[in-house]
């Protein structure tokens, strides 16, 4: 199971418009990934929030098809 | 007992509640294994529960919080994040101060 790269831009994208996101697949197998998501939609947001923003973007591929996103989400 | 009772009551019996995959001494994830060393590395008491040990915990610690990933930490009774969370708040400082807040270290 796996997803590529580009699958995970698209899906964040579709629910964070203005997402500045870098991506890295740390393994080259399309399953292993740390991605740095800036946006204004997370101000205000608590870290936990953050994050469950993002994950519901990937409607519900984190931790199925998506085994291992590290997330660093900041404000912009 | 239901799964979510079962929950409630673990997180609010331990200070601080890990659910983890494996345990401290032997963790079956990089991720669990990294949240249960800076634990062990912040010197606090801690437990852990297994969640490859009991598929309906596993899935059901991802409803309870609606948080889709293992490891999951919880300080008195509050879910404070993952791994990566878990790690940040460790480098920033954060965890300390909250865990001295909470007298737990």
């Amino acid at each position: 199971m796996a997803l590529p790269k580009e699958e995970i831009k698209k899906l964040i994208l579709s629910s964070i418009p203005d997402a500045v996101i870098d991506i890295k697949d740390l393994m080259g197998d399309n399953n292993h990934y740390s991605a740095n998501i800036k946006s204004k939609m997370f101000n205000g947001l608590s870290k936990i929030d953050q994050h469950k923003l993002v994950y519901k973007a990937l409607k519900g591929k984190m931790g199925n098809e998506l085994h291992a996103l590290s997330l660093n989400t900041e404000v912009k | 007992m239901e799964i979510k009772e079962k929950i409630q009551k673990l997180i609010n019996e331990n200070n601080i509640c890990l659910f983890m995959k494996g345990t401290p001494d032997a963790p079956q994830c990089g991720f669990s294994m990294a949240v249960s060393n800076v634990l062990k590395h912040l010197k606090v008491n801690f437990n852990s529960i297994n969640v490859l040990e009991d598929e309906k915990m596993r899935q059901g610690i991802k409803d309870f919080s609606d948080w889709p990933t293992i490891p999951q930490l919880y300080i008195k009774g509050n879910f404070i994040g993952g791994c990566d969370i878990v790690k940040e708040m460790f480098e920033n400082g954060e965890l300390k101060t909250l865990l001295e807040k909470k007298k737990l270290i």
